[in-house]
């Protein structure tokens, strides 16, 4: 198993003058004047400012980045955020905390079922709710399939911007198979809002269960399909090796997390140093990487989209145990009862009645993260008592992995921006919210 | 040593307060003034390395009306604080950490746009997620949960617009 980018043909490194790979960034600021340049100078003449985005296909969303380019190389790198803000945050005070659960699917709408669960377990700390082990298990199923759609996405789009075309199909097909199982559970392909306070809305049938292990089992050799696309390749490796290096500190200072911070060396996972949602149960590595550029990101998503598998497998196992358990708490603070109960008995209809109109939660603060596939995505949430919350701040990790773009990309030359945009994988619908 | 007397440790000499939040977890208020040197000392005292974000809560009407909330990490020793100040709705400011963590940048701009404070010594502080120009802070509590008519966006856009440019003014004139 590759957990790092070691092997592979030796990678020709250019040394790039200023180059900002290694060591803290450093401000420049490029003031023209006219005398100083050499305008017969080929390389190095006058300063261009150029825009990719917010319509560039290479910037996976509407994502614009103001480039300041000297010759090929980018001197100065801007991105400019905004342009899908919805404003999540303040939908959720306006609509109560129940019904922004089919809000949080549109954070990043690749992995909508792990915003759900980071969302819920935010609430559940809040509330002091306990969740069922069944439907424990259920999340974290749901949780790694997620992931393994997100990390899909990622390596099909970040291939196709850097030609290599077949990938993109090749990951679509594999991630429609995960819709059409999603599709057989939730009823949905996208946007499920399958997760609720206290547990999951309905159980796994055995004849979906039977599904995911069979697509389970065909997907690593699915894996090893693309590794071979691209592993080996050299122009995948020359485009990625050596590329965007970061250094632990850099990491750490810049808040990144998730598999950009793993590439850099640290064993940093969340589902292993806190576990939430019964992790600690499960068997499973965490990849590491070891310089930090864009090939360690890759392997490392690659690695940890295996490790998805064995965790998906362990859940099927344990589901397969606890069948016919409860998978969602009985709390009637928070959790509607079953339709059926609401129709025959008094108490479960003001339950209802109670729960639908203004569900309140504890005053105080609270704050969950889990491990998502773009880093650590946390809810941080305010009540004040009442139905609708004070303040639920979301900590997205995309828009941290946006602001490390000019760290990695200046001094570089330009048509490295793509494998940088690519290996630090966002997605817009998050950083904007 | 629990992360506690960590933190106590390192903030001796700074008034502060722990605060019992409902997640269990370690969270401390300090004063708006000493936020750099306290956050300074968490940092390279009590080794919490990474910023994992800065926002803020609006207690209108309460007074004094923002709470700045700063969270942390430490991942060499696996736990979390936050931290906590509250500053009046008047004018409101507060002092960077941009240069303790360079990362906190977007989060204090994102912190800027939503609620109007200010954040002295950030070198680049400016909206981050609503257009440039725009007038009204939305995560403030008095901002209309329905939002604000487009119309009157684009008169207040437009208007400016004219009072940038005595070309256009004059030939619509």
């Amino acid at each position: 198993m590759s957990t790092s980018s070691t092997g592979g043909p030796a990678a020709k490194t250019t040394r790039v003058p200023g180059s900002g790979a290694t060591g803290a960034r450093t401000t420049r600021t490029f003031e023209f004047a006219p005398g100083e340049v050499d305008r017969d100078d080929p390389l190095h003449g006058e300063l261009m400012e150029l825009n990719m985005g917010p319509q560039h296909p290479a910037t996976h969303g509407v994502l614009r980045i103001k480039v300041v380019l000297d010759g090929e190389h980018m001197v100065e790198v801007e991105p400019d955020v905004g342009y899908l803000h919805r404003g999540k945050e303040k939908t959720c005070e306006s609509l109560g905390w129940r019904k922004f659960f089919v809000h949080t699917d549109r954070l990043d709408y690749l992995q909508p079922l792990m915003n759900n669960c980071a969302y819920a377990l935010a609430l559940e700390k809040l509330g002091a709710v306990p969740v069922p082990e069944r439907g424990q298990t259920i999340r974290v199923l749901l949780m790694e399939l997620s992931r393994v759609m997100a990390h899909l996405i990622y390596l099909g789009t970040t291939s196709i911007d850097l030609g290599a075309v077949t990938m993109f199909f090749f990951t679509f097909s594999e991630r429609e198979r995960i819709y059409t199982l999603l599709d057989a559970y939730t009823g949905h392909r996208m946007n499920n809002t399958y997760i609720r306070i206290g547990g999951v809305y309905a159980d796994v049938e055995p004849a979906v269960e039977r599904d995911i292990r069979a697509w389970l089992d065909q997907f690593p050799a699915k894996i090893d399909e693309f590794e071979k696309m691209l592993t080996g390749n050299r122009i995948w490796f020359d485009r990625n090796r050596n590329i965007g290096s970061l250094t632990p500190e850099m990491c750490k200072a810049w808040s990144l997390s998730g598999p950009n911070l793993r590439a850099s060396g640290v064993e940093w996972d969340l589902r292993k140093k806190q576990p939430y949602s019964g992790y600690e149960h499960y068997d499973f590595e965490v990849p590491i990487g070891t310089i930090g550029d864009c090939y360690d990101r890759y392997a490392v998503r690659i690695e940890e989209m295996r490790q998805s598998v064995r965790i998906c497998q362990q859940a099927l196992d344990r589901l397969e145990k606890s069948r016919g358990g409860e998978f969602l708490s009985d709390d009637r603070r928070y959790v509607l009862p079953p339709r059926g109960r609401v129709q025959t008995s008094m108490e479960e209809l003001i339950h209802q009645f109670k729960i639908v109109t203004d569900m309140a939660l504890p005053k105080g603060e609270a704050y969950h993260a889990v491990e998502s596939s773009k880093g650590e995505l946390g809810f941080f949430v305010a009540s004040d008592g009442t139905s609708h919350p004070l303040r639920c701040h979301i900590r997205a990790p995309g828009l941290m992995n946006v602001q490390a773009i000019p760290v990695l990309a200046e001094g570089r030359l330009f048509s490295d921006m793509v494998s940088i945009i690519g290996s630090l994988d966002f997605v817009m619908g998050e950083v904007d919210r | 040593m629990s992360t506690q007397e960590r933190v106590v440790a390192a903030l001796a000499g700074i008034q502060h307060s722990l605060q019992q939040p409902r997640d269990g977890g370690l969270s401390i208020e300090i004063e708006a003034s000493v936020v750099p040197q306290a956050l300074a000392a968490l940092r390279d005292r009590a080794a919490f390395d990474t910023n994992v974000f800065v926002t803020a809560i609006d207690r209108f009407p309460a007074e004094p009306r923002f709470t700045v909330c700063y969270a942390f990490l430490s991942t060499t020793h696996n736990d979390r604080v936050r931290v906590q100040a509250r500053i009046p709705g008047e004018k409101p400011h507060i002092a960077t950490i941009t240069h303790l963590w360079p990362g906190t940048a977007y989060s204090e701009r994102e912190c800027f746009d939503m609620f109007g404070i200010v954040f002295d010594g950030h070198t680049g502080l400016k909206r981050l997620l609503m257009p440039q120009g725009y007038d009204h802070f939305p995560l403030r509590k008095e901002f209309p949960h329905q939002g604000i008519e487009p119309d009157r966006l684009y008169r207040e856009w437009d208007q400016r617009r004219r009072e940038r440019s005595p070309l256009r003014s004059e030939s619509e004139a």
